[in-house]
């Protein structure tokens, strides 16, 4: 059964479309990943199911449950809006880690602020604060920062930073993971390390979407890929169907740039 | 000699400090709430805003410190300040609280903007409300922002109180200029100066301790 299906999305910014009639399904456990060039609506499509923002037409299911539905007109609560949100966690390219928060306070803080709102709160404070200190800091150890914990964000490397940002992601359990370029805003030499994570996490059959101009990592880790150019889906299918045997002119333009470099 | 000047500057000196530290607890808070006005999706109040900001940061704070304070007794045939130092700082302090708060809106507003939207998303995608992205994110960044401006404007603060002469309000410089008129000498001016020499270093003590206190990050 599919976690995710995208039916028919649309999403016009000022009239101009930007994603022109986008379906697709994920399964549970297996790793997407959306290529193609720049502008072509891919990062849009992310904001899309993350509610950042919000699609012109079409559906969103999660799990059975109508996230989005366009057809239906009524305003959704600020609450409402935040529950959905967290089904999908999102790593962005430029990491957007709170700057005034060590590594681990990064990963703690959207936790305790959800905790905060249980009434049991109050009466356990100290023992939930240390689960979810916990929790943090058995997420940052996963990434292989546990040296890093009380570091600020601006003692840190950027492929550390997108690190902390995985592990932040991660902390409130969502269904799908949502990377955003996860490795465009770093140099060469430190991408290698973020991959290696996302790599693992995929290892570990969690669910994600990736949004990349990793050709060859898209190949090595996805179970499905995307191929987007101008708006529409133009071809998808396994890494192979894709990334190796092309059908679609446009494909294979697009994988030849990138073969040239 | 020096002794009875030394009293009256500090006589002075508390009611430039009470203008001062009233005008901020005022001009603090509507700065803020001005700020989110100017941001408001309603382009009407934005623009009304708008024009409020441009008269009161266009024309000279005196002016309208004497419209507030004589405008209303002649408007309304009865003075709605009280005959004494207390009406007098309290006018002061309305006509400075509304002119301070449009100049310190700019500034948070820059300040406000300045915190890169990302900021903003990574709290919406976990699950934060506005509010919480506001006071746990937004809020240190904006301060860490702003302070080396409203630290300039502080300190104008500091010296802007001393138009509180034009309606009697008995502050610091009028302390000071009253022996020249009574004695004919001059040396208790310079002494003024000393005062808000003293009182300008502990702001800036104050300011550049914060700003250590927020260098923890960038």
């Amino acid at each position: 059964m599919a976690i995710l299906e995208v039916k028919n999305i649309e999403k016009k910014f000022h009239n101009t479309p930007v994603l022109k009639d986008i379906s697709f399904s994920l399964e549970e456990g297996n790793a997407l990943a959306i290529i193609g060039s720049s502008g072509s609506g891919k990062t849009t499509l992310l904001r899309c199911l993350n509610f950042l923002e919000t699609p012109n037409s079409g559906k969103i299911i999660v799990k059975d449950d109508i996230l989005f539905d366009s057809s239906n007109k009524n305003k959704v609560s600020e609450s409402e809006l935040r529950n959905r949100r967290l089904h999908f966690g999102m790593v962005f390219q430029s990491f957007n880690l709170f700057p005034q928060y060590t590594a681990l306070e990064n990963v703690m803080l959207a936790e305790e602020l959800i905790a905060k709102e249980n009434p049991d709160y109050k009466n356990n404070k100290a023992e939930i604060t240390n689960q979810i200190r916990k929790h943090a800091e058995e997420l940052l150890t996963m990434m292989g920062l546990s040296e890093r914990i009380n570091h600020y964000p601006h003692q840190l490397s950027g492929g550390q930073q997108q690190r902390v940002a995985i592990a932040r992601a991660l902390a409130l359990k969502p269904d799908i993971l949502c990377f955003d370029e996860p490795t465009s805003a770093l140099d060469p030499e430190l991408t290698g390390e973020v991959l290696k994570v996302i790599r693992s996490l995929a290892e570990q059959n969690t669910t994600m979407i990736i949004v990349t101009h990793e050709m060859a990592f898209a190949r090595d880790v996805a179970d499905k890929v995307i191929f987007m150019d101008d708006g529409v889906i133009v071809e998808q299918g396994t890494p192979d169907e894709v990334i190796n045997n092309p059908k679609e002119e446009r494909t294979k333009q697009f994988l030849m740039r990138y073969a040239e470099g | 000699m020096i002794l009875s000047v030394t009293v009256q500057l500090l006589s002075g000196l508390l009611t430039t400090f009470k203008i001062f530290a009233l005008t901020l607890v005022f001009a603090l808070p509507l700065g803020l709430i001005l700020a989110f006005g100017c941001m408001s999706k309603l382009k009407l109040l934005r623009s009304v805003l708008q024009i409020f900001i441009w008269i009161i940061r266009g024309t000279p704070l005196m002016l309208q410190l004497i419209i507030i304070f004589y405008g209303p007794g002649l408007w309304l045939s009865h003075n709605i300040w009280a005959g004494n130092e207390n009406g007098r700082i309290a006018a002061t302090v309305v006509a400075f609280a509304i002119n301070y708060a449009c100049y310190f809106s700019v500034i948070f507003r820059g300040g406000i903007e300045g915190v890169p939207v990302g900021q903003t998303e990574a709290g919406l995608v976990l699950g934060m409300t506005k509010l919480q992205i506001f006071f746990k994110i937004t809020l240190l960044q904006m301060i860490k922002r702003i302070i080396p401006p409203m630290s300039n404007e502080i300190i104008t603060l500091v010296k802007d109180t001393s138009l509180a002469r034009i309606i009697a309000a008995y502050e610091l410089t009028f302390a000071g200029y009253s022996f020249m008129k009574s004695d004919g000498i001059t040396w208790p001016l310079f002494y003024t100066g000393v005062f808000y020499l003293l009182f300008v270093g502990i702001l800036t003590l104050l300011f550049n301790y914060i700003e250590k206190k927020l260098s923890y990050f960038r």
